[in-house]
């Protein structure tokens, strides 16, 4: 079963475009690298950039391994701590993919849910959703992530706020991204709904909710799949902004935006490894995604090619 | 013409209420204004009189009426943090914001509209590839990362630009300038860069696209065929019509330059209203949240509004369709 599933795979349309197209080919390696290093960070990650017992500071400020003071038990040098660079990317990795898919999911979740329920029951409820998804895109998304974090803030008392920091800068993201599946939704539910099953739903008195979840959800989910994969890049690099901001992540769980903000400290006085790696692991990261984001848009809609 | 207008400025006025309910309810439910006011010593009967004073046994509406009114008037009381006007606070700031934007937005409509018709123009040219991988970096780069490793390059590495700060302003009125003074003008350099990088990126690459879809056309066949100079035909016709699409995106990024400033000012220490934002979200500080909040809709519903406004004075088709069908109506 699994098998024949693996081989159908393999002769796919999708496989076989994947496999002509060495952009697809390199990024995707280039995603997998940093999604396995992030995934397998405490087992593979050379030291545990946590355990304050494993710090030395006079490790501290070592350069790359391939400068001349270089240590080559540290790689991508060490921090002002004595902390591995490259094992704090690591980590931070995790916490920035973390962070990037929980606020894809949700707003997928309300993005689909908005779209759907405006785009299969019409009239004032399409017309009120819609218009606030309108009036939020008039609005730049990183405002919005920065104001939903800044209300959320507010009006929680300081001592809650740092555990569920991770959460608050979740929905943020989320919140601030939905009205684009919305809108992408709606657009192929209006078509989903006159069609013939839908009507044959209906005739056999089946209830709305369970028209729309069984029978016109499954139909409208397939460009939903790219605009997530779109926004993944996007909700990794608007945690990173938040974080480099000091108002995302906290600092005891530090992402890949906090550990460049930690690092520009030291940009002045010359140790730049400290802040220009995570960057470039940030900047793999979110291209590499978004590069394969935008192949797989063009090999799903055949009329591109 | 005047229709239009009106009608444009009827629809902006249930967005800037609905942003307006949100910043109202900001204030009136996120925080405890009063015992933030009265500190730590207060009789019941001393709070019963600010709340009196403040209007908060007022009915919901009320309250609301009440904070446009001080609203449309600059009135947003006093910041939580500094314990200052904010209207005073934001003015100060604004300037240095502006300042900073506007240089950004030149840069990028300079620099990024001539490249676009190059590489439109000659699109087989090493430069225009060039260009094209160049502008690659440029979008998937964050605005933050371009910041550091322009700071890293000009000022550790080579020394030539200063790294925060606004430099020497000189203060003409109530505006403080920094375009006046060489160290002004210096400190301006990176942050606008930063800042501009994007949309330059964005506008070449749509001018090109533009550029392109136009010059397949008939017309362009035809002016060649006239035997016009290239000139002519390339900005005359070809550069002309790719002007509305232009426009609107040029506007609209307009208002991302406000917002993104956020970012470049926290990375470059610019004293502008950016920093000040984040530095009140930082410390919850609702009057400043709620006044920025209500400044840049307004900045967005205004540049949406004038980005109309122009979409008619450019496009004579849109004017025509619009006559028919009112006409038809």
């Amino acid at each position: 079963m699994a098998a024949a599933a693996v081989s159908r795979f393999f002769d796919s349309d999708l496989w076989w475009s994947f496999s002509r197209s060495p952009v697809a080919v390199l990024s995707a390696a280039v995603a997998l690298l940093c999604i396995g290093g992030a995934l397998l960070a405490p087992w593979i990650a050379p030291q545990n950039p946590f355990d304050l017992a494993t710090l030395n500071l006079s490790d501290a400020f070592k350069p790359p391994a391939w400068a001349e003071e270089g240590d080559t038990a540290f790689p991508l040098g060490s921090d002002d701590q004595g902390r591995d660079v490259l094992s704090a990317i690591m980590h931070g990795a995790r916490v920035s993919l973390l962070v990037g898919v929980c606020a894809v999911l949700f707003s997928t979740l309300v993005g689909v849910s908005v779209g759907l329920t405006a785009g299969y029951l019409g009239g004032t409820a399409d017309a009120v959703l819609m218009r606030i998804a309108d009036i939020q895109l008039t609005f730049p998304s990183i405002l919005v992530a920065l104001l939903v974090d800044g209300v959320v803030r507010a009006a929680l008392p300081r001592e809650t706020h740092d555990q569920i920091a991770l959460f608050v800068v979740i929905f943020a993201i989320g919140i601030s991204n939905w009205p684009q599946f919305a809108r992408t939704v709606r657009g192929s539910t209006l078509v989903e709904r006159n069609k013939e099953y839908v009507l044959a739903a209906r005739v056999i008195g089946l209830s709305q909710l369970r028209i729309m979840l069984t029978h016109v959800l499954p139909n409208v989910l397939g460009p939903v799949l790219v605009i997530a994969t779109l926004n993944l890049g996007f909700a990794i690099l608007a945690e990173a902004t938040l974080s480099f901001l000091g108002v995302g992540v906290p600092p005891t769980q530090p992402s890949l935006g906090t550990l460049i903000r930690i690092g520009n400290d030291f940009l002045m006085s010359g140790e730049w490894w400290i802040t220009i790696f995570p960057g470039v692991a940030l900047v793999a990261m979110v291209l590499s995604v978004n590069l394969l984001g935008d192949w797989l848009r063009d090999a799903l809609n055949p009329r591109l090619r | 013409m005047f229709a239009f207008v009106l009608s444009r400025l009827l629809q902006a006025v249930p967005v800037m209420l609905v942003v307006a309910l949100i910043s109202f309810a900001m204030f009136a439910y996120v925080g405890d204004p009063v015992s933030i006011m009265l500190g730590q010593d207060f009789t019941e009967a001393q709070r019963d009189a600010l709340v009196r004073d403040l209007g908060l046994d007022q009915p919901f509406f009320v309250q609301f009426a009440r904070f446009v009114g001080n609203a449309i008037q600059g009135e947003f009381g006093l910041s939580y943090r500094l314990s200052r006007p904010v209207a005073e606070l934001i003015a100060e700031r604004a300037p240095a914001t502006l300042e900073l934007a506007s240089c950004a937005a030149a840069i990028a409509l300079f620099v990024g509209v001539p490249m676009g018709v190059f590489t439109g123009l000659y699109r087989q040219s090493w430069l225009s590839r060039f260009f094209l991988t160049f502008s690659l970096i440029g979008v998937s780069l964050p605005t933050f990362l371009i910041g550091i490793l322009l700071i890293l390059i000009f000022s550790v590495w080579l020394g030539w630009l200063p790294s925060f700060g606004r430099g020497d302003t000189v203060q003409i009125g109530s505006w403080s300038t920094g375009f006046l003074t060489g160290s002004g003008l210096k400190a301006l350099v990176l942050p606008a860069i930063t800042l501009g990088l994007f949309q330059l990126t964005l506008i070449m690459r749509l001018v090109r696209a533009e550029m392109l879809e136009v010059l397949r056309t008939d017309y362009i066949k035809f002016a060649r065929a006239r035997g016009l100079a290239d000139r002519s035909v390339n900005f005359g016709h070809a550069l002309k019509n790719t002007l509305v699409p232009v426009i609107t995106i040029a506007g609209l990024q307009f208002g991302s330059i406000i917002a993104f400033a956020i970012v470049t000012e926290t990375v470059f220490q610019w004293p502008g209203m950016g920093l000040l934002f984040i530095q009140s979200v930082g410390a919850a500080d609702i009057p400043v949240m709620a006044a920025y909040l209500l400044l840049i809709a307004l900045v967005f519903v205004t540049i949406n509004l004038v980005v109309d406004l122009l979409y008619y004075a450019v496009d004579p088709r849109l004017r025509a369709d619009r006559g028919a069908s009112a006409r038809g109506t």
